[in-house]
């Protein structure tokens, strides 16, 4: 039936194309609305009746996976949730695939935000995805919430050198003096990696700035697609590995399934994202193709 | 308010109504707060929808949930602003019987009274919606510039110069595992493979002459005209092509927002995918 | 006197701030002014919802247009906010975060903020698409370049480049569209975020040292203000 669906769907879609295409030909007008409605139906078809592909991960993400794994177990990293809602279905996904490949590493993980937001959306993450995943892990010991502190990167300049001064405590108000994970931190130089996921500012570009590059430290970044592009000339000397939009995601989850059978089979959003993202992508090309045939067709008549 | 409004509240209403039991009813069997949980799968639904009636055209439902999301997002920000620094990072250098109250670590130190400046510039700040104290405003807001300018002035200029312009010097004759061993050799082993020796070099030469040639044309103090010009053109060419994948990226990055959303409707509303 | 002292407080935070990368017994004092700036940043979200406050019952008292919608945006604000200061609907551990699961403070954010402010950047992908197909026009050589690259990225950043491309021989294989994305973004965009970089970097250090020497101004308004 699935397979069905999206036939029925792509033939929807190709046939309003050739509408669209012979109207635009003719110098008609097209309302923007049923450009709207074009996007909806591609985007929607694929979510209803899903395809999914096979990724293969690309360098700048293999080589940030890589690294990760070639981390000895009990390294602890930093987890920066710096996003808001409006990004989390890109960099969402990321999130979950690196925390799962810490986790089952053995690595400990420190989580935190420069949004205020990321302290909320790390809530639903731990409920909803790391502690179902590995119940028994326990807080403190594999993994402390900090929170989220305001600031932007005058929170990074104070970390950079000691973590305690903006973090005396974790996000419960226990002091992380007395938790076992934090003994040997004393600043972001002690962490083994960092990770930054998000793509506004405060953001990838700024752990660069103000910790990377003064504290000597790994940082690896998980960025929404707008962002991505803007990550590449700090890599590789910079930055250990760029997760760029949800191709990243699916590229990264698609490599930890590989690696660690046992994650093949829980959600994979990323992955699951590809179908829509591809039909979405022919539907916007075909709509330049269009939008430029019309355009040089309509000077070739208005010059005769 | 016109009749056509109220007829619209009101089938809104009664569609909502209808959602939040319906949702309920599918959800009894899974959870024991199914209809308050579809309750709030509800709301968030019709905020969606509001949101996306947009698309038609300007309406009063739009106007409400615009109206609401800047509301409730000033509120939120304060109040986890004021949690996480005020209470965590203040209040335990300020007083002991506050911190004891908030549940928080006393942080003693010889130099906390220093720590009543931030309060008072806080307050200065505050003063801008006063019109007749507004100038007090300054002071903060020029802490607040000269901290941004003596943290940005070094890292800008270690990262985002330093850094990149040394970054830029890459090998044109090779780099591992390809080195460079003459002419002969490069054309005995020539292929357009994508991690051969030719895309290695390829990748290199841009690297290094798109760089140059993207900063000559920005370089306005000097006519681009002659070699300067040719190199000022190669570079706009660069430009261009970093803006085109800037512009795939970014279709990329948006359609997975729709996707995002669409998701939840057809999921946790609809219930009509797992 | 009221503009004097800004811009030596500028002067004196800035310049300390800079000095003390090269003399660490600064770096305590570096590390306190930046932590008196994050306390300061959290009065400017007061301020921002002092403001929107003073905006909004404003619209409510002329009765401008659509002083209605105030009414919700005043509501939403202070229904918020009060939930959000005292922890109402929480655990009633003062300690626990104030948007603790289960809290009244994170139902709202689940069912009320993530669908605003999800949909609200969704729209981006409608209008993209609309721009797509009336603006985006290949006029001349540079239009046509960009258009070529963006090509490239929106089919090799799928599987569909793959399908399309996939037949081509592995000695050719920089051709493959897949290949030619991570070149792309490797090779001339990095090229020229780079060239972008070094000079928004440039500007960055140019605007810092007129902030701190005074010589840049604008930031303290009117002096009537």
């Amino acid at each position: 039936m699935p397979d069905l669906g999206i036939v029925l769907s792509l033939l929807v879609i190709g046939v309003g194309l050739l509408w669209l295409l012979i109207r635009s030909l003719r110098g008609q007008e097209v309302e923007r609305r049923v450009i709207f409605v074009f996007i909806l139906v591609a985007v929607a078809a694929p979510i209803l009746f899903p395809v999914t592909f096979q990724e293969h991960a690309t360098p700048v993400v293999k080589r940030l996976f890589d690294f990760i794994d070639s981390l000895p177990a009990g390294s602890v990293v930093l987890v920066s949730l710096d996003y808001d809602p409006a990004m989390a279905p890109e960099v969402q996904p990321m999130t979950n695939a690196m925390s799962r490949h810490c986790l089952t590493k053995g690595h400990k993980i420190v989580f935190m935000g420069l949004w205020a937001t990321g302290q909320s959306i790390l809530m639903s993450t731990l409920q909803d995805i790391i502690l179902p995943d590995f119940p028994n892990i326990v807080e403190g010991k594999d993994f402390v919430n900090v929170g989220y502190k305001a600031g932007n990167e005058g929170v990074l300049n104070v970390i950079v050198t000691d973590f305690k001064k903006m973090f005396p405590t974790d996000v419960n108000g226990t002091p992380l003096d007395s938790t076992p994970i934090m003994a040997d931190i004393r600043s972001c130089r002690d962490f083994d990696l960092i990770l930054s996921i998000g793509g506004g500012r405060p953001g990838a570009k700024e752990w660069v700035l103000f910790v990377g590059d003064p504290g000597n430290v790994p940082i690896g970044v998980g960025v929404a697609a707008v962002t991505a592009p803007q990550m590449y000339p700090y890599y590789p000397q910079q930055l250990v590995g760029i997760l760029g939009g949800v191709k990243g995601a699916a590229e990264y989850e698609s490599e930890l399934a590989h690696r660690y059978p046992r994650f093949a089979h829980t959600d994979q959003p990323g992955l699951r994202m590809m179908g829509p993202q591809t039909l979405a992508h022919v539907v916007i090309m075909a709509f330049i193709v269009i939008g430029n045939l019309a355009f040089f067709r309509g000077k070739k008549v208005r010059r005769t | 308010m016109r009749r056509s409004t109220y007829y619209a509240v009101g089938i809104v209403t009664a569609l909502f109504l209808l959602s939040w039991l319906l949702r309920g009813w599918s959800l009894a069997d899974e959870r024991p707060d199914s209809y308050l949980r579809a309750f709030l799968v509800t709301v968030s639904a019709f905020l969606t929808l509001a949101i996306f009636s947009f698309l038609y055209k300007d309406n009063p439902f739009y106007k409400f949930a615009e109206h609401l999301f800047v509301g409730v997002s000033a509120a939120y920000w304060m109040c986890l602003g004021f949690w996480s620094t005020i209470v965590g990072n203040l209040f335990p250098r300020l007083s002991e019987e506050v911190s004891v109250f908030f549940k928080q670590p006393y942080q003693p130190g010889a130099y906390n009274i220093f720590y009543w400046t931030p309060v008072i510039l806080g307050l200065f700040l505050l003063m801008r919606l006063s019109p007749k104290a507004g100038w007090l405003s300054r002071w903060p807001l020029a802490f607040i510039v000269g901290t941004t300018a003596g943290l940005n002035f070094i890292r800008y200029l270690r990262s985002d110069f330093i850094v990149q312009v040394s970054s830029t010097f890459v090998p044109l004759l090779g780099r591992e595992p390809f080195q460079w061993q003459g002419i002969g050799d490069f054309l005995a082993n020539f292929d357009l493979s994508a991690t051969g020796q030719f895309a290695v070099l390829l990748t290199n030469w841009i690297i290094f002459v798109g760089v140059l040639c993207g900063l000559i044309y920005f370089f306005f103090s000097r006519e681009h005209t002659g070699a300067f010009g040719a190199a000022s053109r190669i570079g706009i060419w660069v430009l261009m092509i970093t803006f085109g994948a800037s512009f795939g990226y970014t279709v990329m990055g948006r359609i997975s927002l729709l996707v995002g959303r669409l998701t939840f409707l057809f999921r946790d509303w609809l219930g009509w995918i797992t | 006197m009221r503009r004097l002292i800004p811009l030596a407080i500028t002067f004196v935070v800035g310049t300390v701030l800079i000095v003390s990368v090269f003399t660490p017994p600064l770096e305590n004092i570096e590390r306190t002014f930046t932590l008196f700036f994050d306390i300061i940043a959290v009065f400017a979200f007061f301020l921002g919802g002092g403001n929107l406050l003073r905006v909004h019952i404003s619209k409510l008292r002329r009765r401008k247009q659509d002083w209605g919608f105030s009414v919700v945006t005043i509501v939403g604000f202070l229904g918020m906010l009060m939930i959000g200061l005292f922890k109402l609907g929480g655990s009633g551990n003062i300690a626990a975060p104030v948007d603790e699961t289960g809290s009244l403070f994170y139902i709202i954010f689940d069912a009320v903020l993530v669908p605003l402010q999800s949909t609200m950047y969704s729209l981006l992908a409608f209008f993209v698409a609309s721009a797509s197909y009336r603006a985006f026009r290949a006029k001349n050589r540079e239009a046509t370049l960009l258009l070529i690259a963006a090509f490239v990225i929106l089919l090799g950043r799928t599987p569909f480049g793959t399908m399309v491309s996939g037949w081509i021989p592995e000695w050719l294989s920089i051709a493959q569209i897949p290949n030619l994305a991570i070149w792309i973004m490797n090779s001339p965009n990095l090229a020229g975020q780079r060239a972008i970089l070094i000079g928004i970097g440039l500007g960055v250090i140019s605007m810092s040292l007129r902030l701190i020497l005074g010589i840049e101004r604008s930031y303290l308004g009117d002096d009537n203000a």
